[in-house]
């Protein structure tokens, strides 16, 4: 069972990374990753979000919607479920832990609207996954994406002061072949998963 | 207010995707076949005219300080929509685009025209805005999907177009091909439309709607 969990959460960080082989949350992943502190502060939050997503949608999705064969909802009320959930946390932590907010708060808004979250809860129930397997699988992708993220800041920085990138590749096209090199790069785990557990 | 020009504004001068980069996400993950590149494109371009439409109807009735929740709702009532038809009548589709079909709700394309255009505009220019953009939007997926299909597997819609004895070079139509191409893309049209596309707009992020946000958060937040 443990065994089982540990290769899903593998699985999410390296064979199935949420950026650079699912395609999700490369806003981010292109935006917020200039800097190191911002870089990290983006995953733990995305990380966050999306266990407390899944932790209210999973229910309401197999609880509610599924048994009143109203599945069809599925994509209206759990993008609402998350902007609502998003506004709760930032106004909760606000009142109660203003050192968190401080530090997390001003990427909150960002999230709503960040594909990753409702990405995976929606793959949650299209897997079929159960509920704790579900929020493994939610907290196995927000660390994969704080991974890919910080990767990706080290890359970014190097790239910024690099010279002679003609004008034309500047900024974000010379972003994207890097990505596209950590990509390959990550490609070389497919297989792990088999290789330990298998 | 010049109609003509609000409609082919999307193609190349404002493309989303390959000047104001917007919508990577599905931009990448569809691409690996023109037909899918299509199907992407006609359904994200049906839920941004008919959200354009119904928000710009109801620009002075959405407060202000809710707007953004309120243009999620309507885009998703759409998306959900268009969940339904392409179900019905391209089930191959549906399994194709996969989760990217209801992920077009948090395309910032579509939130990006409700928040730029539909909100300040009135509604015939708003359904030309959003018609335009969405054929900008297709145009890019084709161009994309376009070389990865013929260098990644030798056809084009389908039909071979390389000579068989020539290998595919196959990682086109995985991750890396993707984020290869698309860097190559936009630097190609920023290289050709050099002086014509505005610089401001070309730096990437500031379309988005929350690019005030992110700027913020990338500036690492408190400090």
């Amino acid at each position: 069972m443990a065994k089982e969990y540990l290769a899903l959460i593998l699985g999410c960080i390296l064979v199935n990374n949420v950026v650079l082989a699912q395609f999700m949350g490369i806003c981010p992943f292109l935006g917020v990753s200039k800097k190191m502190d911002s870089a990290v502060g983006m995953g733990i939050a995305v990380t966050f979000v999306l266990v407390m997503a899944t932790a209210a949608t999973w229910p309401f999705y197999t609880y509610l919607l599924q048994p009143h064969g109203m599945a069809y909802l599925e994509t209206l009320s759990f993008i609402l479920i998350i902007a609502a959930l998003v506004q709760l946390v930032e106004i909760i932590m606000k009142k109660y832990t203003p050192s968190l907010h401080k530090q997390l708060g001003v990427y909150l808004p960002l999230i709503t609207t960040n594909c990753a979250v409702l990405g995976i809860t929606i793959t949650n129930i299209d897997e079929t996954y159960g509920y704790f397997q579900s929020l493994v699988n939610a907290f196995g992708t927000g660390l994969g994406f704080l991974l890919a993220m910080i990767l990706f800041n080290g890359v970014r920085s190097r790239i910024d002061n690099a010279e002679g990138i003609p004008d034309a590749l500047k900024g974000i096209p010379s972003a994207l072949i890097a990505a596209s090199l950590i990509s390959m790069g990550f490609m070389g785990f497919s297989g792990l998963i088999e290789g330990i557990f298998g | 207010m010049n109609y003509w020009k609000t409609f082919t504004n999307g193609f190349i001068r404002e493309n989303p995707v390959l000047v104001l980069v917007l919508g990577t996400c599905p931009t990448i993950a569809v691409t690996t076949m023109v037909s899918n590149g299509i199907g992407m494109g006609i359904a994200a371009t049906l839920v941004l005219i008919c959200s354009n439409i119904v928000i710009s109807m109801l620009r002075k009735v959405i407060p202000n300080t809710v707007r953004i929740p309120c243009f999620i709702v309507v885009i998703a009532g759409f998306v959900t929509i268009v969940q339904f038809l392409v179900k019905a009548f391209a089930p191959e589709l549906d399994s194709a685009l996969g989760v990217f079909l209801p992920l077009i709700v948090v395309n910032c394309i579509i939130l990006g025209r409700a928040e730029m255009f539909a909100s300040k505009n009135n509604v015939w220019a708003s359904a030309l805005d959003g018609a335009g953009m969405g054929i900008g939007f297709t145009i890019a997926l084709i161009l994309m999907s376009s070389v990865r299909e013929i260098l990644g597997a030798g056809t084009w819609l389908g039909y071979q177009v390389l000579p068989a004895s020539m290998d595919p070079i196959a990682v086109f139509r995985l991750a890396p091909g993707g984020f290869f191409v698309f860097g190559l893309l936009v630097a190609a049209v920023a290289l050709i439309t050099k002086g014509k596309v505005s610089h401001k707009e070309a730096s990437g992020c500031m379309a988005c709607p929350f690019s005030a946000q992110c700027a913020k958060a990338s500036e690492g937040g408190a400090k």
